[in-house]
């Protein structure tokens, strides 16, 4: 079975959790042997992992220009020359008014997320009609709102089923404020899949009902985490006798429900006081929150220690007692399962779709402080508590895997290709078997 | 001749209020009124109250008709709050004399697994209860949900018992049947009862299930079942809560029509029924059982896993049962504090917090998960051992507080035992003094006696020490030392 991806991210470059989603979801899908999977990305690195062919988005032609192999054979990041001769083929339009044109006829990307995103996502799709029309596939599958479009362009000239993947939708984002622009993108995107998949029940439930899609075409896919890596595992955990770690680590934004978190943390330290918060992470909200814990009176026991990365992350799990992700509306949210991995509890908000597949975590409304400053108090001070939490959620962490994942997805894709159509009930009987 | 013995249980557990963190050691009040009231009311109107009108009934009518009662002391408590009128229709049924009052743990808890003076403190307590308010003294012991092991059965087997009754746990009794009376393995003076899960369960779990292929059940077939058991297989135990006929099972499935006819279709076939009383007396034990650890009537399983099978339930329970914390609520005088560990004892408390998978989703009451609950229940005990740690110096052992306590409780008696000395002195002077006043000799009398009143006095403390030894063991005898001591100096 062969599948043409349309991604944004992908490591070893990482923005966020896209990354590390598309990376799991198409090595769950390899590990089945006969699924070839080609995904398409503005501006990799070159050092992505080989089990899988990358298109360069930004070395795909949509003008014609002649040029000579020798010249460009060794340019290619990605791709290779030959494939750029096959795209070249399949120019579908005059495209030559564009702006920003390199010597290959090629569109050049910036990567990441620039302000003129909306014009690459644009260019993006445009590329996109030349892939479909080069390119061998079953399927589609767009990971994003930033690939939608892409994905119903390839959808058009193809008519092959297009699935689409909601890592987030704007409502999470804004509260439910949402930008029109991304919304009607969003929109555009859901009502041309054949099957959307959403990464929790909770994300589900936002598109059906928020975006008005037939609850039978959508499917709640969760995530899942890798293993850790040795030298991770081997982290040694630095903790001072007595004393006691609550994190925060996220975005300070909106979304993540920062604030709950100080003013949780200011009921904990009324009462007793070798407690010490820790709010890791950058945001919009990063000098709001430093007020707000000053103004608390809570400062002596409440640090900001900044953006964390790669090996911090996980040494900020492994110093820590508890994990809290207040987060107003999570569609997933993995970072409680890579805590947990590191042995540390963890307590989520009930919006945070992830505590759908978690049995070994707290879950709280979001709002409801008392609550999580209970939780938060009862896991420092109850050993029992901490060391259940600990144990069963390592184990628990354990079992959910991209395999399964993958297994799920091929489900899906089964369907699709198999009769055409998608349908939740059928696909929920189909993958009861795996657990 | 075939014997049902058939017993209900009456339990209602106390429910706990929402408690956080902050408020230990400033709010001592732990318990939901409302839910309380709410939850009692319920199950009295549902089905205690019709229930046990329809069982007063047939204890009237029916000459051969027997049944049991098991209540804890929190749900009496309980009841007498919120719905009396339970306790009334009770006593009527124990007025006919047809029915047995069987003793368990006041608390509905896991004394019994934690620590072996409270439990017999608590069954004695229960026992005087029941004696108070159905004037039935119980001869037959039922544990919390049953839970029983060897231990247990000697435990109640000290405690006077004559009996105890278990479930029939299939990994307890292999190929032997659950129908015959046998006695506990390290202690024969007590007699099991073993319930019979199968026949129990038709009526509380599946009488109305429409998918069960018995369903519809009928008193005939039911006594059909009974009477075609093996000719020897002689005493069927039948238990439930007694919440099972209108809870479980819905009045409108006709359930008490159901019990109604059970004594008439017995009586058809020749099948008896006999209180567990009457079970233990009459009949000797085929065979010992043994039961090396816990067991109970929860789960597939049967066993106690269903309360302390997570290291959470572990903690609570250690906490709970701590010794120093026992000893010193044993010791103390204060009944709200007393009350407070009844209620906080109840294994509802510990089934909340139990993470094993359910095959149908259980009632948590208002928690989210074992985890809420178990924050919950920590809060509300840690402010419970503040209060009970505040009630005494942290330094005095509890050897001490109890020796402390005996010497107070010695010392009236020892009062007593100088006033009898002290009348009998008195008067013997009167019988002097009539005599010297008959004699004329001078009235000096008084003077002289008075040191013989002490010398008579003296021995009596030790006297009553040691008749004091044989209730409360080392406690006393240290008392008897320091009291010695005291003496000498």
């Amino acid at each position: 079975m062969k599948v043409l991806m349309f991604g944004w991210e992908f490591p070893p470059k990482i923005y966020g959790g896209l990354a590390v989603a598309s990376y799991g979801i198409t090595k769950g899908l390899s590990l089945q042997g006969d699924v070839e999977t080609t995904f398409c990305m503005p501006k990799p690195t070159g050092e992505e992992e080989g089990f899988l062919k990358i298109v360069n988005m930004s070395q795909v032609p949509v003008v014609w220009r002649d040029v000579n192999y020798d010249w460009i054979k060794d340019r290619f990041v990605g791709h290779t020359a030959e494939d750029y001769y096959r795209f070249r083929d399949h120019l579908y339009a005059d495209f030559n008014y564009l702006q920003g044109l390199d010597d290959l006829g090629c569109i050049g990307f910036a990567g990441g997320y620039p302000s003129n995103l909306h014009d690459e996502i644009n260019n993006f799709s445009i590329i996109a009609g030349v892939l479909a029309r080069s390119e061998e596939f079953d399927l589609i599958h767009a990971h994003d709102w930033l690939t939608y479009p892409a994905g119903v362009h390839a959808k058009m000239v193809s008519g092959k089923p297009l699935c689409i993947h909601v890592h987030a939708t704007d409502f999470d984002r804004s509260r439910g404020k949402v930008n029109p622009t991304v919304y009607s993108i969003e929109k555009n995107g859901m009502d041309h899949a054949d099957c959307i998949m959403c990464v929790s029940e909770h994300t589900r439930q936002t598109v059906i009902h928020q975006y008005h899609q037939d609850p039978r075409k959508c499917v709640a896919m969760h995530n899942a985490v890798y293993p850790l890596s040795q030298d991770l595992v081997d982290i040694v955990p630095n903790k001072t006798p007595g004393e006691k770690v609550v994190t925060y680590l996220g975005r300070i934004t909106m979304q993540k429900g920062p604030e709950y978190f100080v003013e949780a943390a200011a009921k904990v330290l009324q009462r007793t006081r070798n407690i010490r918060f820790c709010m890791a992470g950058s945001g919009d909200m990063m000098n709001a929150m430093i007020h707000l814990a000053a103004e608390r009176g809570i400062a002596d026991r409440f640090h900001f220690p900044g953006f964390q990365k790669g090996r911090q992350v996980y040494e900020s799990y492994k110093n820590s007692d508890v994990f809290v992700m207040p987060s107003v509306s999570e569609p997933f949210g993995i970072a409680p399962l890579e805590a947990m991995q590191c042995g540390c509890p963890s307590i989520i908000s009930k919006q945070s779709g992830c505590g759908e597949i978690l049995d070994n975590v707290i879950k709280v409304d979001y709002w409801d402080i008392d609550a999580m400053a209970d939780a938060m108090y009862s896991v420092c001070t109850n050993d029992a508590l901490y060391n259940y939490l600990s144990e069963e959620g390592i184990k628990e962490v354990d079992r959910i895997t991209w395999e399964k994942v993958g297994l799920r997805i091929r489900e899906c894709y089964n369907q699709l290709c198999g009769r055409g159509y998608f349908n939740n009930d059928d696909y929920l009987n189909a993958v009861k078997h795996i657990k | 001749m075939k014997q049902i013995c058939l017993y209900f249980e009456i339990h209602q557990p106390v429910h706990l209020k929402r408690y956080r963190f902050f408020e230990i050691g400033k709010d001592h009040y732990y318990y939901d009124d409302y839910e309380n009231e709410r939850a009692i009311r319920d199950t009295a109107d549902n089905s205690y109250v019709p229930a046990l009108t329809t069982l007063l009934e047939m204890c009237k009518q029916n000459d051969n008709f027997k049944c049991c009662f098991s209540l804890s002391g929190v749900a009496i408590e309980m009841l007498e709050q919120y719905a009396p009128e339970v306790i009334d229709l009770l006593q009527q049924i124990a007025e006919t004399g047809k029915a047995d009052f069987l003793a368990e743990p006041y608390s509905h808890g896991l004394a019994s697994l934690g620590n072996e003076e409270s439990f017999k403190n608590e069954v004695e307590r229960l026992a005087h209860r029941v004696q108070e308010l159905f004037g039935v003294t119980p001869k037959v012991m039922r544990n919390s949900n049953l839970i029983y092991s060897d231990e247990i059965g000697s435990m109640a087997a000290d405690m006077g018992y004559k009996g105890i009754i278990v479930e029939g746990a299939k990994h307890i009794l292999g190929w032997k049947s659950p129908h015959y009376v046998y006695s506990c393995a390290v202690d024969n003076r007590i007699s099991l009862l073993m319930r019979d899960y199968k026949l129990s369960d038709d009526i509380c779990l599946r009488f109305s299930d429409s998918s069960w292929v018995e369903y519809p059940l009928m008193a005939d077939k039911y006594v059909d079942w009974i009477a075609n058991l093996p000719q020897s297989e002689e005493v069927i135990t039948i238990g439930m809560e007694l919440c099972a006929i209108g809870m479980f099972q819905p009045l409108s499935s006709s359930i008490l029509e159901f019990i109604k006819a059970l004594p008439v279709c017995a009586a058809q076939r020749g099948i008896g029924f006999a209180t567990p009383a009457e079970l233990v007396e009459n009949r000797k034990a085929v065979d010992t059982v043994e039961v090396p650890y816990p067991m109970s009537w929860n789960d597939e399983e049967r066993d106690i896993s269903g309360w302390l099978g997570n290291t959470m339930q572990r903690e609570a329970f250690a906490k709970l049962y701590e010794e120093k914390l026992v000893g010193r609520i044993l010791a103390c005088k204060d009944r709200r504090i007393k009350q407070d560990w009844d209620r906080l004892q109840a294994t509802n408390n510990f089934q909340y917090m139990t993470t094993k998978p359910q095959a149908v989703p259980m009632l948590r009451s208002f928690y989210d998960s074992a985890f809420d609950a178990f924050t919950n229940y920590m809060n509300i005990l840690g402010d419970f051992l503040k209060r009970v740690n505040d009630l005494f110096s942290e330094n005095v052992e509890n050897d001490e507080l109890n020796a402390l306590y005996t010497q107070i409780a010695n010392l009236g008696d020892e009062l007593t035992v100088k006033e009898n000395e002290i009348s009998v002195l008195r008067a013997r002077l009167e019988k002097f003094e009539s005599k010297a006043e008959k004699v004329e000799v001078p009235v000096e009398a008084p003077v002289e006696v008075a040191p013989v009143v002490e010398e008579v006095a003296a021995p009596a403390p030790k006297k009553c020490a040691t008749k004091k030894c044989a209730t409360k063991k080392t406690p006393a005898k240290k008392a008897t030392t320091k009291k010695a001591e005291s003496a000498k100096k």
